[in-house]
């Protein structure tokens, strides 16, 4: 708790110069279109009017705090969860995607780590492949990776989650890869002298050094995922889906609702990653690799 | 002396390391024979190869020239025996497990079960004195108690030879007498045979029953002392003209093997 105590403030403050800066950006940016919209009525109201209007607009270039605030209450609280008006609805959709995603990609991460650590043949010949993988840009393969897999007949969540596996399985392979090599020569000679066969040594060494490294990646790698899932929304005007309340607004001009999608994107990034950071924690101090 | 009362029979072994800039001559020519029962310490400077022949030993590493039995066969073949334990001069015991599984680990290895584990390790930490502690996580204990428990965990295989790298050099003095004491103790009762490396001069002539002084670049054997004190020794015998003797032996045989030249 005292840990809680001594980082609540600095955050609460940095939060607070946030929001301000916010409300000055959305003044200033929204500020043209009160002065055009006042020009063309033929009429000159005061600077302090204008200001006040732009914290109000219909399609704000800048949405002003209150406003995505509103707009987020307006379709989470007061929306039925089924409702396609719902953002509970949408970020459920995209949730239930990144983290089978992040599931499926963790998994792979974690096979790839173990052939790569245990076949040197392996090493040579995967790793370049996995560095190329994240060099292509996702917007790019994202939609040739959706439009393959309706061809062969997967829709749904799997293409999606597939986007999500493909961005969050390196870090977990990376990670994977140096912790499974992390342990202590004395440690790995130990297992030689008591004659230890190579399963022997994964299980009872090589695996629980190197968790603490697996919950350091998968925390990237979840919040990648949901990202994936998002980009993996966007290209193939999906119906449902934080992704698809972003191209739709876009579509509009409704900047309220593009920017409420954009904060709760952020906050169920946060809220995951603070999840792992969690799990990686109690795992951890059940492991005794961290002390209390 | 009878060829079965030899358990390690070396002959001109050397040991090489190839470096980029030429290779390094670790050990050259050491020829030794360690009798069963014996409490044989290794002593040098550092770089004299002192740890390096104990991995020989264990077959951690290999000798590039000359033989090497141990218990009469090779060490690899000893080692995939589990002829021996092996205590590393930091405890390296697994930081999530606790002291008895750390103990119980090289039996989980050997496909021991159940009541088979739970018994020799609580044999063994009794013989080490940690009764008591079975539930405790390394970071728990003392150093000194941390080294006490890898003993317990290298002596869980029940192996005639014991193979022991600077055990208490972290430790503090004290600590590292009282462990002495111990040591000597669990020789006594278990009749062991015990390679020990130190540089403390001390520990070794307190130690043991064979000090074999090392000189270093290249690791080579320069001194092998048979002890005359009594078997059965508490630390009062540091205080005896003969200990001091032995001790003045082996500053004697350091010296002359260059140990002291480039030193401090």
């Amino acid at each position: 708790m005292s840990r809680g105590g001594s980082t609540l403030l600095p955050v609460l403050v940095v939060t607070l110069a946030i929001i301000l800066l916010w409300y000055a950006g959305a003044a200033a940016l929204n500020l043209a279109w009160e002065r055009s919209v006042a020009q063309r009525a033929g009429t000159s109201p005061s600077l302090i009017a204008m200001l006040g209007n732009t914290m109000n607009q219909e399609r704000p270039v800048l949405p002003a705090p209150h406003q995505v605030l509103h707009e987020i209450a307006e379709t989470t609280i007061h929306k039925k969860i089924t409702s396609k008006r719902s953002l509970v609805y949408h970020a459920g959709i995209t949730l239930s995607s990144s983290l089978l995603g992040f599931a499926l990609g963790t998994l792979l991460g974690i096979l790839l780590a173990v052939a790569i650590v245990y076949n040197q043949a392996l090493n040579k010949s995967l790793l370049p492949w996995i560095i190329a993988s994240q060099t292509i840009p996702i917007l790019a393969i994202a939609p040739m990776i959706i439009v393959v897999l309706n061809a062969v007949g997967v829709q749904g969540l799997l293409p999606k989650a597939f986007i999500s596996m493909y961005l969050s399985f390196f870090p977990v392979a990376v990670g994977m890869v140096k912790g499974l090599n992390s342990p202590e020569s004395s440690y790995l000679d130990l297992m030689r002298t008591y004659n230890a066969s190579r399963i022997q040594t994964f299980f009872k060494l090589r695996l629980p050094t190197s968790l603490p490294y697996l919950f350091t990646s998968m925390k990237v790698a979840v919040a990648i995922s949901l990202v994936g899932a998002i980009v993996a929304e966007l290209p193939t005007g999906a119906v449902a889906g934080l992704g698809a309340r972003l191209l739709a607004g876009s579509y509009y001009g409704q900047t309220v609702q593009i920017w409420s999608a954009l904060v709760v994107a952020s906050v169920l990034a946060a809220l995951l990653v603070v999840l792992i950071g969690w799990l990686g924690d109690w795992v951890n101090r059940r492991m005794g690799l961290l002390r209390e | 002396m009878t060829v079965a009362d030899t358990v390690i029979d070396i002959e001109r072994l050397s040991l090489t390391f190839p470096s980029s800039d030429g290779d390094v001559l670790a050990l050259q020519d050491i020829d030794l024979t360690i009798r069963r029962g014996d409490f044989v310490s290794f002593i040098g400077p550092s770089g004299c190869g002192k740890t390096t022949l104990l991995r020989v030993i264990a077959d951690l590493e290999r000798a590039t020239a000359g033989t090497i039995l141990v218990n009469g066969i090779t060490p690899k073949q000893a080692r995939l025996a589990r002829a021996y334990g092996y205590v590393f001069q930091a405890a390296a015991l697994y930081p999530w497990r606790t002291i008895a599984g750390n103990v119980a680990l090289p039996l989980e290895i050997m496909g021991l079960k159940g009541e088979a584990v739970r018994s020799r390790v609580g044999k063994n930490l009794e013989l080490v004195n940690l009764a008591g502690f079975e539930n405790k996580y390394p970071w728990q204990l003392s150093g000194g108690m941390q080294q006490r428990a890898s003993i317990a965990r290298a002596l869980a295989v029940e192996p005639d030879l014991l193979l022991m790298d600077e055990p208490f050099g972290a430790l503090d003095e004290i600590v590292r007498d009282h462990l002495n004491e111990q040591l000597l103790q669990l020789w006594a009762k278990t009749h062991k045979t015990v390679v020990f490396v130190t540089h403390s001069i001390p520990e070794a002539v307190y130690l043991s029953s064979r000090i074999v002084v090392m000189s270093p670049r290249p690791g080579r054997i320069h001194d092998i002392i048979d002890s005359d004190l009594p078997r059965e020794r508490d630390l009062s015998i540091r205080e005896t003209q003969a200990f001091l003797q032995l001790a003045h032996r082996i500053r004697a045989g350091l010296r002359a093997g260059h140990s002291y030249d480039e030193l401090a």
